[in-house]
């Protein structure tokens, strides 16, 4: 198995080696070679901005099929709140879990539901004061791998409990288990999933060994069946479990009026997310006590993997919200210990570095300069890597060579012609 | 020294905002060469302070930069018009940065002092009238 699962891949036969995915990345992890884009594994954080960006639909975030859940005796399905917001004329979300059940599941878990949880053990640690903060979301897992590859110091910043992906998918398998007497292993939990880093998260998660969720399935998967379904049901099931609170955090800033204070910050889109961990990093940002970080503008809502406009989405979630309670749902005793994270958050240090031995980066680093100054500085992505000062690391790492440059290539070649002439 | 890596910026006075592009991209060069985050995060909350510092008081300057692989030296230079008391200027919260730029969060007196809680030892040289050289030195350890 390769060390890093990602659910975002390459579709080779669609991709024709443009430039539009290299230089959208947000970690430069995408180089073309040889005609066709390649993601570099140890990079990737699986944001999905290159499936957004890409006219030819050449990436794509593998995820669960729907039959899957027949592997299993009992399922449940775990929705993302941001499904809610997909469905034109909705007036309650019983619908959507009422057709859920309909669509092949035994039973339905609001992962809004667990955000409620996560809301309230965030605010009892706050209140305890034992976080570090400005503390920072660890609910989009796209954000916390950004942090893991780029951000070292901010890695003990991290919220550290679970998110409510995880937290549902646990409390969900507990009552199946209790409530049919199956083991853990014939009870199947389904995340209904809004985007492709959830897909990875639960496959190799941040800080758990193992995700008690046992698959994730596209919201644009299910969606054409589900909304079949739910246009013909003859009875909606009274299944929704979450108030207003857990419904929120399908978009920006419904984590942090979750939290119920005011000395919040809340950034969405993965390039104003990484400017607001720059400013972090560099202790600018002051007056904060907690920062609420997505990878998709608008939030959840955004996620690539969802059928709506995310600023549609957005205002059916508010119309939804109305007239919910603010929340139903609370910490049992004990469990907010149980919502901990099992393993620290660790600083990867090896994915950006250039060698392990400082005088060696060093040396690589002056010859990057110098291969710097004589590149055009157009940052044109002709040569495969996102820019100039790109392909100057990818050389000398030896992975790239100077005549990858087409500008390079032609002075070579001109420079070539020139000396022949003289020899005619 | 033969394996320093020397990195020069210039400093615009033009843009307030602009300021915080050198530090940027000397972080960005160390987090690269695998320095240590917290020598990392001390010099580039150092060299901020003072690009800020150089933007706000002094139309700009330049700066250079000698990575070494157990410290990290700055220069910030400037021709400003020079720091006429250094001792009441290194006391927290003293400032003489004009209203426009308070406003902005900036200018809250904790320049200086910030400057040289990060740094490891810090120099200032300056003449009114000619200007400011501000030298710092950011020990690795580890």
């Amino acid at each position: 198995m390769e060390k890093y699962f990602h659910s975002v891949q390459l579709d080779a036969d669609r991709c024709c080696g443009c430039t539009n995915c290299l230089k959208r990345c947000p970690t430069e992890a995408i180089r073309v070679h040889d005609g066709k884009a390649k993601i570099l594994s140890e990079r990737c954080i699986d944001c999905g901005e290159c499936i957004r960006i890409c006219p030819h639909h050449a990436k794509k975030a593998n995820s669960s099929k729907l039959e899957e859940i027949r592997d299993f005796e009992y399922t449940v399905a775990i929705p993302a709140p941001a499904l809610f917001g997909q469905f034109n004329n909705l007036d309650s979300i019983d619908v959507v879990l009422t057709g859920l059940k309909r669509l092949g599941f035994d039973d339905v878990f609001e992962v809004s539901r667990a955000a409620e949880l996560v809301s309230e053990a965030t605010r009892r640690l706050i209140k305890e004061n034992k976080l570090n903060k400005p503390i920072i979301s660890s609910a989009c897992p796209a954000v916390v791998r950004l942090i893991r590859i780029r951000f070292p110091e901010l890695c003990d910043n991290v919220m550290p409990l679970m998110a409510p992906i995880e937290v549902a998918a646990r409390v969900a398998k507990q009552e199946a288990m209790e409530k049919t007497g199956l083991p853990k292993s014939k009870v199947g939990v389904f995340f209904i999933t809004p985007c492709p880093a959830k897909v990875t998260e639960i496959h190799s998660p941040n800080y758990t060994a193992h995700s008690e969720c046992d698959g994730a399935i596209a919201v644009s998967k299910i969606y054409p069946e589900l909304t079949q379904i739910m246009d013909h049901l003859t009875e909606v099931e009274p299944l929704g479990q979450s108030g207003l609170m857990g419904i929120g955090w399908a978009t920006s800033g419904g984590e942090s009026a979750a939290m119920l204070g005011d000395k919040y910050l809340a950034a969405d889109g993965i390039e104003n997310v990484i400017r607001v961990l720059e400013e972090l990093e560099d202790e600018h940002i002051r007056g904060v006590d907690f920062i609420e970080l997505n990878a998709c503008s608008g939030g959840c809502v955004g996620g690539v993997l969802n059928v709506e406009n995310p600023y549609v989405a957005q205002a059916r979630i508010q119309k939804l919200r109305k007239f919910l309670p603010v929340s139903l749902n609370h910490l049992e005793e004990g469990q907010l210990t149980q919502m901990l994270w099992e393993n620290e958050l660790t600083y990867d240090a090896d994915i950006f570095r250039l060698d392990k031995d400082i005088s060696k980066a060093m040396e690589m680093m002056s010859q990057m300069e110098d291969i710097y100054k004589g590149l055009p500085h157009l940052d044109c992505g002709s040569c495969g890597a996102p820019t100039c000062r790109a392909l100057a690391e990818d050389i000398v790492r030896g992975k790239a060579k100077e005549t990858d440059c087409i500008f390079k290539l032609r002075a070579k070649i001109q420079n070539v012609y020139d000396q022949l002439k003289g020899t005619i | 020294m033969s394996n320093a890596i020397h990195l020069h910026y210039e400093v615009s006075g033009e843009d307030f905002t602009r300021a915080g592009e050198a530090s940027g991209a000397v972080k960005k060069r160390l987090k690269s060469l695998g320095f240590n985050p917290d020598a990392i995060r001390r010099t580039a909350i150092a060299m901020y302070e003072a690009e800020i510092n150089m933007v706000i008081h002094a139309d700009g300057g330049f700066c250079d930069v000698d990575i070494y692989p157990d410290r990290i030296e700055i220069l910030l230079s400037d021709h400003g018009p020079g720091i006429p008391d250094v001792e009441k200027a290194m006391q927290e919260g003293f400032s003489t940065a004009p209203d426009n730029v308070r406003s902005l969060g900036f200018g809250a007196g904790m320049g200086l002092p910030n400057i040289k809680k990060y740094s490891d030892e810090m120099r200032i040289e300056t003449t009114i009238g000619v200007g400011t050289n501000l030298y710092l030195t950011i020990k690795v350890s580890g």
